[in-house]
């Protein structure tokens, strides 16, 4: 990956964001949470040194209809100047639909017709500064590209391709979750800002797309919960504070950040609150985790390694604990000191 | 002229209008969607035990309701109950969904329809009204005037938008604390919770709870100030959005000392929640049976994008208590994808379906609608005259809610009052008052729940097992009303599930029968308000009423004006002969 910087020193930057993928508006949704930084910090311009950011979301535009489209069209025509463009929602497989669409974002003004959203992707993603996926279904294909479904949808990279570049020269950037972790959106999005900005250099991203700083650990890696993993104690049903592994959670092999850093400022979770990782950022989400409240098969083997290794060290902590939990015998009322004071210590 | 997709909505809305501005009003309306993922499909032969996860992933706003239901119908195949306290739990954590879903879209989506931005854009005569009224309750908003009230809803500009949007991450939190994460929940079991009841958690969410209070006592009275100006300054505009009373409510909040989850009961547990279900026609209570609400329910096609299953399999004949199940019931629906061409004019528009109730009483299919959600669950509850916690009491006529004593305002009664109208200010207006509706029962949750964690019982999870064959429903009240999960196990296996969320109810295109959905009948024959003319028309009015449903699906609108041109062509001879016709 290229790590080389792109001096583009954009002062002023469009995001064509359209959800009308195979989502739920999920992400969108969830953005509206972050705190750190916020949309309005973006989008008001607190933030010191970033581009002025027009927002084109269909959830919180003012416009509506062909106004709201309008930006769409004008970058199609390349009259609206640098754009990111943001999708939500997996892509369909329009090949299969005959006559029909599995979904669309607006009509063609000509022919009055449906566009469909793998049409607006065709179009605008060649010509935008950067193209982000935002969600697993837009990374991976995600919920909706489930065994079975009859969409044959995908992720954005398997639509364009894994060596896609932007018109910025930028691969794909992928902000997997679902839904996305607020704060991981819009920290993305902030980097991607800087770097337009001139300020940053080409975003980090790994062989998954996914930036390095907020994907590069597991949930286990970040979970509170590890420590009884490490001693061999395990929950056997969903009463317990202990760790999930034997009672379906994933967290072990499973690219996240979310025990680490919460879900919204620091509140919530997922194992480190009770809640099994059913592993939704990664690339085999949903099948190859499901059923998802069943033992994973990895996690019988080593639990049985750390259940042996563990009620050892457990008793041997046990003892400490039991030591470290009463205090030194020189704490006390009675009328002669006992801590070893000597006024004169080191001089005999 | 074509809007689409319609914005500041959850999902893609199509409706098509055909609109006579001589006589200033909507002659036709048809709603459509443009988007289909087939969970229904496939959902089909997966373990049942995922299927809260999977349904959740339905809607990206309301989607622990989803997780909810799914459970309750779970429960009710597996035949498991859950701790008392895993119940308050749920309770709390779809109170504060329903205080941030109505917050966030009360406020930063339908209230810009409302904004001086906005209104200076399609009645300026309106805002300068406006300007010079007084606000009737400005002692307890702090707002003089109502165009004050407006320039505060300003997108990303004014102030209450901006709280809004800080309030909307405050319950979300709230949320996260029950639920573990938001849309999506971690937490939620089958049997129970994952959630680790101490008392921290009550405490984290109660100091929460008081902080957003304030803000929900200035907002009930501000949006009473805001709509009855409406009315006031603009006579008549209760017939914006007005439909025939026809409201359908599923009931929300579970009492543990009443829910055991057998269908056999279903009417009796049902009629403990603490938002009583119902179906209002007419203004009158017709049900609060969910039995009798789950037999009646009925999937038409007519104008949507699937073949009929009519000649398919039938996976239910008989309900537990021996009723008869109609093959047109989700226990027996299959779902046949068909994607063809959009034919607005005389064929099939939409990937919606078309749920209808079945009122066996008269044979008819009643179009039901949600209201958006709180107006049908505060008419319902209303009537039903059931529910008495202390800090919400049902009269018969009406609501009370008690809202204790906050950071800088003492302790408040709200009461919400059947309204005369099922229209657009109403359904806008019933939200206010949800949020109230919901804090006040989160109060009663809280204390529930506390006293079991003080009685040592911190139970939240019982354990079940699958059987090979079963089935199940769950009835919730999403955050935009009545929703329905049935689940047909075989095998061990999903053999059948359908959900049904409120926005097909709402959003439904013209069935067998030629009967419009909500959307369409609400739109159609409203009158046009808006000062622009059809070169700068906004169809502001339309907006206004499409939005008060609280669309949530993913569609898309348009609209379709011709400037008056395309309504000749494709008019029908009983509107204004002044048009040709």
């Amino acid at each position: 990956m290229t790590t080389t910087q792109t001096p583009t020193g954009l002062d002023e930057l469009h995001i064509l964001w359209t959800s009308e993928g195979m989502s739920c508006d999920g992400d969108t949704v969830s953005v509206t949470a972050a705190s750190l930084p916020s949309l309005e910090d973006v989008l008001l311009g607190l933030v010191p040194g970033l581009p002025k950011v027009h927002l084109h979301n269909k959830v919180l535009a003012t416009e509506v209809g062909d106004a709201f489209m309008a930006a769409f069209h004008q970058a199609h025509h390349d009259e609206l100047g640098p754009f990111i463009l943001v999708v939500e929602g997996s892509i369909p497989n329009e090949r299969i639909n005959g006559d029909g669409f599995w979904t669309s974002m607006g009509n063609d003004p000509v022919t009055g017709e449906p566009i469909t959203v793998n049409e607006w992707i065709d179009r605008l993603a060649p010509k935008a500064w950067a193209v982000v996926a935002i969600g697993t279904c837009a990374t991976y294909g995600g919920i909706h590209a489930m065994a079975g479904n009859p969409t044959g949808c995908m992720g954005l990279a398997d639509y364009l391709g894994k060596d896609f570049r932007s018109a910025g020269g930028l691969p794909i950037v992928n902000v997997p979750g679902c839904p996305v972790q607020p704060d991981n959106f819009m920290e993305t999005l902030t980097w991607l800002l800087y770097q337009a900005a001139g300020m940053a250099p080409t975003i980090p991203l790994d062989d998954l797309l996914r930036p390095t700083w907020l994907f590069g650990k597991t949930v286990h890696e970040g979970c509170d919960r590890g420590g009884y993993y490490e001693q061999g104690d395990f929950a056997h049903d969903y009463n317990s504070p202990k760790c999930l592994v034997r009672v379906g959670c994933w967290g072990p092999v499973v690219n996240c950040n979310v025990t680490k850093r919460g879900w919204m400022d620091g509140v919530g979770g997922c194992p480190n609150v009770g809640g099994i990782c059913i592993g939704c950022t990664m690339p085999g989400f949903p099948d190859k985790f499901m059923p998802f409240m069943d033992e994973p098969p990895g996690g019988s083997v080593s639990a049985a390694f750390s259940g042996a290794y563990g009620s050892l060290i457990r008793r041997m902590r046990s003892i400490t604990n039991n030591t470290a939990n009463k205090e030194p015998k020189w704490r006390h009322n009675r009328r002669r000191l006992t801590s070893g004071y000597d006024p004169r210590w080191g001089n005999g | 002229m074509s809007w689409d997709p319609i914005t500041r909505i959850i999902g893609n809305l199509g409706i098509y209008t055909k609109i006579d501005f001589n006589n200033r009003e909507v002659v036709e309306c048809k709603s459509t969607s443009s988007l289909f993922r087939g969970y229904s499909v496939f959902m089909k032969g997966k373990d049942p035990r995922d299927a809260h996860f999977i349904t959740s992933r339905i809607c990206g706003i309301c989607g622990d309701n989803h997780a909810v239901c799914s459970i309750y119908a779970q429960n009710m195949a597996y035949g498991v109950k859950p701790p008392p306290l895993a119940e308050w739990i749920i309770n709390l954590g779809e109170a504060a969904e329903y205080m941030f879903d109505h917050t966030l879209f009360q406020d930063n989506l339908v209230f810009v329809d409302y904004c001086e931005q906005m209104v200076k854009e399609t009645n300026p005569g309106l805002l300068r009204r406006a300007e010079t009224t007084e606000a009737p309750n400005a002692g307890l908003h702090g707002f003089r005037t109502i165009a004050d009230i407006m320039r505060a809803f300003n997108p990303f500009s004014g102030a209450v938008y901006k709280e809004a949007l800080h309030v909307s991450r405050v319950t979300r939190e709230m949320c996260c604390l029950m639920e573990g994460r938001h849309v999506h929940p971690s937490t939620l079991y089958p049997g129970g919770v994952g959630t680790v009841a101490t008392p921290q958690v009550f405490t984290d969410y109660l100091v929460r709870l008081l902080r957003v209070l304030d803000f929900l006592k200035k907002a009930v009275p501000m949006n009473d100030d805001l709509f009855d100006f409406f009315y006031e300054a603009l006579p008549g505009y209760e017939e914006v959005g007005r439909r025939r009373v026809m409201l359908g409510c599923w009931g929300s909040f579970q009492d543990p000392a009443a829910v055991d989850y057998d269908y056999r009961n279903m009417n009796e547990w049902g009629r403990r929640m603490f938002v009583t279900p119902g179906i209002v026609l007419d203004g009158e209570l017709l049900t609060t049976d969910l039995v009798d609400i789950n037999l009646g329910i009925r999937i038409l096609l007519g104008s949507s994008y699937y073949d009929d299953w009519q000649a398919e399999e039938t996976f239910v004949t008989h309900d537990p208590l021996g009723n008869p199940v109609d093959q047109r019931h989700p226990w027996n629906q299959t779902t046949l994808p068909k994607p063809q061409k959009r034919d607005l004019e005389h064929g099939n528009y939409s990937w919606v379906m078309s749920p209808r109730w079945y009122d066996r009483r008269t044979g008819d299919h009643l179009a039901l609608d949600t209201g958006g959600g709180p107006l049908a669950r505060l008419w319902s509850t209303a009537l039903a005259g059931l529910v008495d916690t202390g800090t919400v009491r049902a009269t018969g006529h009406s609501v009370e809610i008690n809202l204790p004593k906050s950071g800088s305002l003492p302790e408040m009664r709200l009461e919400w009052k059947v309204p005369r109208w099922a229209n657009t200010i109403e359904r806008n207006r019933a939200r206010a008052y949800f949020v109230a509706y919901a804090a006040a029962m989160a109060v009663h949750f809280l204390e529930q729940a506390l006293g079991e964690v003080r009685a040592g019982r911190t139970q939240v999870f019982s354990d079940f097992d699958v059987p090979d064959e079963a089935i199940g429903c769950g009835f919730h009240e999403a955050v935009r009303g009545v929703l329905s999960h049935h689940m047909v196990i075989r095998d061990g296996k999903i053999a059948n599930y359908h959900p049904y969320p409120p926005t097909p109810w709402n959003a439904s295109p013209r069935d067998m029968y030629g009967t419009p959905g909500p959307y369409e009948d609400a739109v159609q024959g409203l009158p046009i308000f808006e000062e622009n003319g059809p070169d700068s028309f906004k169809g502001i009015d339309i907006m206004r009423t499409v939005r008060s449903f609280d669309p949530c699906l993913p569609c898309g609108v348009h609209m379709y004006l011709g400037g008056g041109k395309e309504l000749k062509q494709m008019h029908s001879p009983t509107f204004g002969a002044s048009l040709g016709g």
